[in-house]
């Protein structure tokens, strides 16, 4: 598959450089024919000697777009080339192979002659790392990040401080030492280069932990420490840098530096706070233009990014909290299928960037001039590793003190294999200015050697070795409504606790902010009834959808409802003209059709009347002037025992805002108007779906109301009356044919009694 | 102050003390203290109500009602102490020790019964469809119908039942919240 692939991509290549080799001819030809009457008048004494071109060659205008676009091709069929390969996925990892890959397509590139480009820093900060940072942001899985927060910010911060003073520091003292030609690297250098290196690469944390499934524990400890490290990585690396240049280091600079740490992280999260409000805020007013839902969260996101990045304050930071904040309002407010585009637009655009990083990674390899010195990346390579250990052993020392749930030491060494260095260390170090720092290729060299080092070894072995030391997997399955239920009773029950033994902890805090969060924030950002929506009845309404539509994949048709009538009526309907008649079925045929209409039209303007969304938000319109109605007939006659029909429940409500054709009830208050029950039993037993109508219910009343309503009639009401009628036959076929297409299908027994008219 | 000392010296057998350091007691017996208004060393469920938190919380009556025993209005610092002994964190080393006489108050079978309680409020148990729609009505709010509830109701004991008495029994609860960290999350960090 790869070799496919390489003889394709070196296709195109030599296609390529005939290109760019500076092509006169063609070149200005294209711009004569570009140019049009100019071309012509210019060339107007060969023009009538050069015959036409029918077919010219001009490959200079279109040759950014094309080769970005070759590339992502290439990235593309590298991923799907590698899973058709069954048994090497199961070995390497998608990392190790794409980086052989980008080193054989920069060796090609070599060998024809040309220029393999090098990952740029620009192209890296601004293009590939925002998606794949996005997409872990907007997916971070909050609960446990926030209950082990403390210890990730421990290993963030306090542990990439202890690694880049440790590696810079010894680095030095080796440097110094006689035999290694090194003593040119300063001391501001090394710790510089200390700080690029230490920190761990939430890319190839990434990349190389979602293939080895550990447990959430884990992965949220190590995936969470190489997010939270950017705002430190980010300071030391300006800090050395302004030292290295200008010389010496005061205690003033030193606190100064603590203060930037400080203001570059609180000063990223708030920035992407914002951003985040200010996205759940607009998400509240989409609901009449679904089409770009999506388009609007991208654009935020990568606004707090890049606001962050105008003052460098802390990019990723900004970027996590602006998904992490925008998440739960966001997702309240779109549709469901704004959501899934969400969604797979994130993981494609996270999976081409990180395809692209390491191929890219491995080109520059293969491009950069490299300065090799054996002691200065021996002793790199051996120092990280070192400093990775020690670290993580001493803070598990200091952290298992305040922990409830202790690290073993199994976990301990997960988290040390798992801190692998990546892409952001050679951008990093590619930024470094040549002329102040002379050894920079030697840098490079060695952050190269390191990445590979990480990625390989401890890549490609960290899945054997999970197998061997039995560490924990990942529980597949999905969390059950017990599990929510249980889980917020015993959230309740601990703060209850908590109050009474005075204790402000946890769960206290967490109390407080939910409360806060219910009380003023879901107002602002949600729109609708929605935001009086409890979580658990949110949770529900979520795992019933994914079941309907799961069932609905799974091949369960729904069976068409059986319309005719089961029994003869019991009970005399009103007789109505046949002029009255006719009308009502033409009604009921338009209707009708113009439902089948709305699926059929698919044009970007009508994509956004969703026709699940519009036929039932028909229905409950026709439902609740009946309800209406029918309040109007029970004032008028006051013996009647009809009650007052409920008020708008919020989940029929939300169901005017969502597609959600599954999971909701209409509370029979009132026994007139037909209800549907839809009894949402687990897969195993039959659906059963009971629809009771005003036939089945005790004749009596309703006789009654009727013969009454039939006895009163001054010819208005009786107009109200077979409107009323022929608004719940409306109702009731809208509601069967909506059924019909949403249903994962109804069992035999439901009872279908309302007579299509006779 | 002198009492604890009195409870420490006269209760040093008993069970209870053994969860909680010193320190731990002092802090604990200065809560009772403070939240015990009529001075009598026992509290009463007004004293618990007095709590403002407590008024908010959707459980809060039942975990009151959880540090009384059976019958009595009152609790003395043991009976406090013997209930917060549940959240106490699972230590290791308890962990690994073998099967004693009983197990410790905060095993997580324990910490499992103390919720299962909370539930089953007739203590048949067993919990019911009426006692689970009671406590989902706490949590949930007035805004949401009964119907609604009771579907979710059903599900939720659908889910959970093994032996199709339309109840949850105790050992389908902790079957249920196998997946869950039940040491981490019904355990309160008191001063060390």
């Amino acid at each position: 598959m790869t070799s496919r692939a390489m003889t394709l991509a070196g296709l195109f290549l030599l296609l390529l450089t005939p290109g760019t080799g500076g092509s006169q001819v063609p070149g200005t030809d294209g711009a004569g024919d570009h140019g049009g009457p100019h071309g012509l008048d210019g060339h107007g004494a060969n023009a009538t000697n050069k015959a036409f071109p029918v077919l010219s060659f001009d490959y200079k205008h279109v040759q950014m777009p094309f080769e970005i676009s070759l590339w992502v091709l290439l990235a593309s069929l590298m991923k799907l080339g590698f899973h058709l390969i069954p048994r090497l996925s199961s070995i390497v990892p998608e990392s190790c192979l794409l980086i052989v890959v980008g080193l054989l397509v920069g060796g090609l590139i070599r060998v024809v002659g040309e220029d393999p480009p090098i990952l740029g820093s620009q192209l890296f900060f601004l293009c590939l790392l925002p998606p794949i940072i996005l997409d872990a942001g907007y997916f971070l899985p909050i609960r446990p990040f926030t209950e082990n927060v403390g210890t990730i910010l421990m290993f963030a911060v306090v542990g990439t401080l202890w690694n880049a003073f440790f590696v810079g520091g010894l680095l030095y003292g080796v440097c110094q030492l006689e035999g290694t030609h090194l003593g040119r690297v300063d001391l501001m250098a090394c710790l510089l280069f200390g700080s690029i290196i230490s920190a761990v690469d939430p890319v190839a944390v990434l990349a190389v932990f979602e293939e080895i499934h550990i447990n959430e524990l884990l992965h949220i400890l190590v995936f969470g420490e190489s997010l939270l490290n950017d705002a430190v990585t980010v300071v030391l690396y300006h800090l050395f840098e302004e030292f290295a240049a200008a010389g010496g280091v005061t205690i003033k600079d030193v606190f100064l530096g603590i203060v930037c740490f400080l203001v570059v992280a609180l000063g990223g999260i708030l920035v992407g706070a914002i951003y985040g409000v200010l996205a759940a805020f607009t998400s509240r007013f989409t609901s009449h233009t679904r089409v770009i839902e999506p388009l609007f969260v991208f654009l935020y996101s990568y606004m707090a990014y890049l606001s962050a990045e105008v003052f460098h304050l802390s990019g990723i930071m900004a970027l996590i909290a602006c998904g992490a904040v925008m998440r739960p309002y966001v997702e309240a407010n779109i549709s469901h299928k704004s959501h899934t585009t969400i969604k797979y637009f994130l993981k494609m655009w996270s999976s081409v960037s990180e395809t692209l990083i390491f191929i890219f990674l491995g080109v520059s390899t293969v491009a950069g001039q490299h300065h090799w010195n054996w002691t200065f990346v021996i002793c790199t390579v051996i120092l990280c590793l070192v400093a990775r250990v020690l670290g993580v052993v001493g803070l598990t020392f200091m952290i298992n003190k305040f922990r409830i749930v202790k690290l073993t030491t199994k976990d301990q060494f997960i988290i040390a294999y798992g801190g692998l260095r990546g892409a952001i260390a050679f951008s990093l170090g590619y930024l470094l200015d040549k002329v102040h720092f002379p050894m920079r290729d030697m840098f490079l060299t060695a952050i190269i050697t390191v990445i590979f080092f990480t990625v390989f070894v401890q890549g490609m072995t960290i899945r054997p070795l999970v197998d061997l030391l039995a560490v924990k997997k990942k529980q597949e399955t999905k969390r059950s409504i017990n599990e929510e239920i249980h889980t917020q009773f015993l959230d309740h029950l601990l703060t209850g606790i908590e109050d009474i033994c005075g204790h402000y902890g946890h769960h206290h805090w967490k109390d407080k902010l939910n409360r806060f969060n219910k009380k003023y924030v879901k107002k602002c950002l949600i729109a609708g009834e929605r935001s009086k929506e409890p979580q658990l009845i949110a949770f529900y309404h979520k795992m019933e959808m994914k079941q309907a539509i799961e069932l609905v994949e799974s091949g369960v048709t729904p069976a068409p409802p059986n319309i005719q009538p089961k029994k003869p009526t019991e009970r005399a309907l009103p007789q109505l003209s046949k002029s009255r008649e006719e009308e009502i079925r033409k009604i009921l045929r338009t209707n009708l059709q113009k439902t089948r209409q709305r699926l059929r039209s698919y044009n970007r303007h009508t994509l956004v009347a969703d026709p699940y969304e519009d036929g039932w938000n028909d229905m409950f319109l026709k439902r609740r002037r009946v309800m209406e109605l029918g309040k109007k007939i029970s004032e008028l006659n006051n013996y009647l025992t009809v009650p007052a029909p409920a008020p708008d429940s919020p989940t029929m409500a939300r169901a005017r805002l969502a597609s959600d054709p599954q999971a909701w009830s209409i509370k029979p208050k009132s026994d007139s108007i037909p209800t549907i029950q839809v009894d949402l039993a687990s897969p195993q037993s039959p659906d059963s779906v009971n629809m009771v109508d005003e036939f089945n219910k005790p004749s009596k009343p309703t006789e009654a109301e009727e013969e009454e309503g039939l006895m009163m009639k001054a010819p208005s009401s009786s107009a109200d009356q077979k409107e009323r009628k022929r608004d719940k036959e409306d109702g009731v076929e809208q509601q069967r044919l909506a059924r019909c297409l949403s249903d994962p299908g109804p069992s035999a027994e439901d009872d279908e009694d309302e007579p299509f008219l006779p | 102050p002198l009492w604890c000392d009195k409870v420490l010296l006269r209760a040093s057998r008993r069970v209870e003390i053994a969860y909680f350091s010193h320190s731990q007691i002092t802090r604990l017996y200065s809560r009772f203290h403070s939240l015990d208004k009529g001075e009598n060393g026992a509290l009463s469920r007004e004293d618990f109500q007095r709590i403002p938190e407590l008024a908010i919380n959707p459980l809060g009556d039942r975990i009151i009602n959880a540090f009384f025993p059976e019958g009595e209005d009152q609790v003395n610092f043991r009976g406090f102490m013997r209930t917060l002994a549940h959240f106490r964190p699972v230590e290791d080393n308890e962990k690994s020790k073998g099967h004693d006489a009983s197990e410790p108050l905060n095993s997580r079978n324990n910490k499992l019964l103390f919720a299962f309680r909370l539930y089953d409020l007739d203590r048949d148990d067993k919990i019911s469809r009426d006692e689970l729609l009671q406590v989902l009505r706490m949590m949930v709010g007035v805004n949401i119908s009964d119907e609604q509830l009771g579907s979710i109701a059903d599900r939720t004991i659908q889910e959970a039942d093994t032996n199709g008495d339309m109840s949850i029994s105790f050992s389908e609860f902790i079957k249920v919240l196998e997946k869950v960290d039940v040491e981490q999350k019904m355990s309160i960090r008191f001063l060390h």
